[in-house]
């Protein structure tokens, strides 16, 4: 009965104090705005940040994974000649015999297509309008193993290929640059890529900015930059690497695999790297946001102290009335956490709808998971402690 | 007489205030006994440790030597909290700059030392409308403290001082910031108040003031030199 009625008295008691305290706090408009100020732009944007990092990081894993799942991206690496290492990536060492070998070697057996590719920027240039623009030299094969898709005419067929006919499908951003509007068909226009004449046959769906023409035109040079090759299935990829490393190897007189000219990527590499680089950069955008929320919290801590010294005359007084020291630390205490709690709920909320906002705008995905959430109000409430207890306690050890 | 009926005991009380450089003696061997339903004026000169006085009757300070017993506490021996406790059941405070809380109600300036001193919000509502209306105040416990004039102000802070029904009324100065006018008033009040039995306490520098006590203590230089019944009371 008496325990019943003492915790009765306590609620009653911590209700007041937080009563208190929000009338302390709605006192002083200004300067409890500017303190949660601090906290809400600090919590918001570790919540948005955050969750743009996530976004783009889905993006990107989600583009990759749209290029084809049992891909494989064979590239010339820097060719070693004596200690003179070619520059990465500019390497000349894959031709397109090597390509017409791995699709014909009985060596390889788990290759469905392979697509020798060339790909370099030039001017592309049409009536009075020209672009630069990525070229890539395409078999018919590349629309199998890149998922491309025609939205007008037709890719480059394999009558093209034999009759060496000079055809070109161009990207969707290429037509507009060229013609104005991206959805124009231009099918049998003639552009001119490098001063030759190419008849256009279609057009790609959105993917990229690329403009392709007849593999055969390759505009004088006999080397490749790229050979993709689709395997049969997922679960083959770790030999098909190997199959195609071994025949590129004896193709090329090398004996040590360390030495190898070329590189065999797998689009998994590609995905785990990619991740690896977004995830880097979302640890980047969390590492700013976490210090504005520091930030956040030393503008706290400064607006409490200011507050305490501002307030000596009350803090002496209530002390003169009878005021306890656990009163004092309580009371600050109590108004610096309700500060930071508040400004807490109203950053994430202002985080949420900003990233809600930027993937709206962008149409892009809206990825909002629980973890920084949790993470960003635990830290906003132990800021409001940590940061208003210093001054609480400053405040409560002045004599009255 | 027995030592019950002194509210306040003062034995040798010193305090000497150190800095790095010199030593300045604030109160010297001061000694003296007040009994309860006395009104007491303690005059002085800026300097003459009155303040510094103050500060020990009202437990804000601690003596450097001497005795100070307050309604039968050793007030030099208790701890923070404890000091806290004594002022709050003990002593009502009256300052001369009133020390309100500013933008807050009457009201809720009167109630501030019953919420320390625990009392139950019905209660300490009733309480403090009775002394806001014994002050003449009933008509303002919604104004906020800076809607109100000086002299009114001060009469909030004596409904303060009183609701904890303290054996001790301790005023610094209470009529320094206000009208000559005003301050009549609060001397009115004091002295109704002395008249229903409670200890006052008052420091002061003006004889105008000091002539309402009963009893009048002067100080200087940190010594009693005088300390006198007042024949010549003003009363109003």
């Amino acid at each position: 009965m008496l325990g019943k009625l003492f915790s009765k008295y306590k609620i009653e008691e911590t209700w007041e104090l937080f009563t208190e305290s929000i009338g302390t706090l709605k006192l002083n408009k200004m300067r409890t705005g500017l303190a949660m100020l601090g906290i809400i732009i600090g919590i918001g944007s570790v919540i948005a940040l955050v969750s743009l990092g996530q976004a783009s990081q889905q993006a990107v894993q989600s583009r990759i994974q749209s290029l084809g799942s049992n891909l494989l991206t064979i590239s010339p690496s820097s060719a070693r000649t004596g200690t003179v290492r070619g520059a990465a990536g500019g390497g000349t060492t894959l031709t397109n015999e090597d390509a017409k070998a791995i699709e014909n070697s009985t060596q390889v057996t788990t290759v469905k297509n392979v697509s020798a590719e060339y790909s370099g920027r030039l001017q592309v240039v049409t009536g009075d309008s020209n672009t630069n623009t990525t070229i890539i030299g395409a078999t018919p094969i590349y629309t199998l193993i890149h998922n491309l898709a025609v939205s007008f005419g037709s890719f480059i067929s394999e009558r093209d290929l034999v009759s060496m006919t000079r055809v070109a499908v161009l990207g969707p951003s290429v037509v507009e640059d060229l013609y104005g509007d991206s959805t124009y068909d231009p099918s049998g226009q003639t552009i001119r890529i490098n001063g030759q004449n190419f008849i256009v046959v279609g057009v790609t769906e959105t993917k990229g900015g690329s403009g392709m023409q007849s593999q055969d035109d390759r505009f004088g040079v006999n080397y490749l930059s790229s050979i993709a090759v689709e395997a049969n299935n997922a679960e083959v990829m770790d030999q098909a690497v190997n199959e195609i490393g071994y025949l590129l190897l004896s193709r090329h007189n090398l004996s040590d695999p360390s030495k190898a000219d070329f590189r065999i990527m797998n689009q998994e590499d590609i995905l785990s790297t990619a991740t690896e680089i977004s995830g880097t950069f979302t640890s980047l955008l969390s590492g700013v946001a976490a210090i504005s929320l520091l930030v956040g919290g030393i503008g706290i801590m400064n607006i409490m102290l200011v507050t305490v010294t501002e307030r000596t005359r009350e803090i002496g007084l209530r002390k003169a009335l009878g005021a306890k020291k656990k009163t004092i630390v309580t009371q600050f205490l109590t108004e610096s956490v309700i500060l930071t709690f508040v400004g807490g709920i109203i950053g994430i909320i202002l985080g949420i709808v900003i990233s809600y906002l930027y993937a709206k705008i962008n149409s892009s995905s809206f990825v909002i998971t629980l973890n920084p959430i949790i993470l960003a109000f635990v830290v906003s409430v132990a800021i409001g402690i940590i940061f208003g207890w210093y001054p609480a306690k400053r405040s409560a050890n002045r004599s009255p | 007489m027995k030592s019950q009926d002194f509210i306040i005991k003062v034995k040798k009380l010193s305090k000497i205030y150190k800095t790095d450089l010199l030593e300045t003696t604030a109160l010297d061997n001061v000694s003296f006994k007040i009994k309860k339903g006395e009104f007491v004026a303690i005059m002085g000169p800026s300097g003459s440790g009155k303040s510094t006085l103050m500060h020990i009757l009202g437990a804000l300070d601690k003596p450097t030597s001497g005795e100070y017993i307050l309604d039968g506490e050793k007030v030099e021996k208790l701890t923070d909290d404890e000091l806290s406790d004594i002022r709050n059941r003990k002593i009502g405070f009256v300052f001369q700059a009133f020390n309100l809380l500013p933008r807050t109600t009457t009201l809720k300036n009167v109630m501030i030392p019953m919420i320390y001193g625990g009392i139950p919000k019905e209660i300490r509502l009733k309480i403090a409308e009775k002394y806001l209306k014994m002050v003449g105040l009933g008509d303002r416990m919604q104004h906020t403290s800076n809607q109100i004039s000086g002299g009114q102000q001060q009469r909030v802070a004596i409904a303060r001082s009183l609701v904890m029904n303290p054996t001790l009324i301790l005023a610094d100065e209470p009529t320094g910031n206000i009208a000559s006018h005003q301050a009549e008033e609060i001397m009115e009040i004091f002295q109704k108040l002395n008249d229903e039995g409670r200890t006052i306490v008052m420091i002061t520098h003006e004889v105008d003031i000091a002539k309402h006590a009963k009893r009048i203590i002067n100080i200087k230089d940190g010594k009693i030199f005088k300390d006198s019944p007042n024949h010549a009371r003003k009363i109003i």
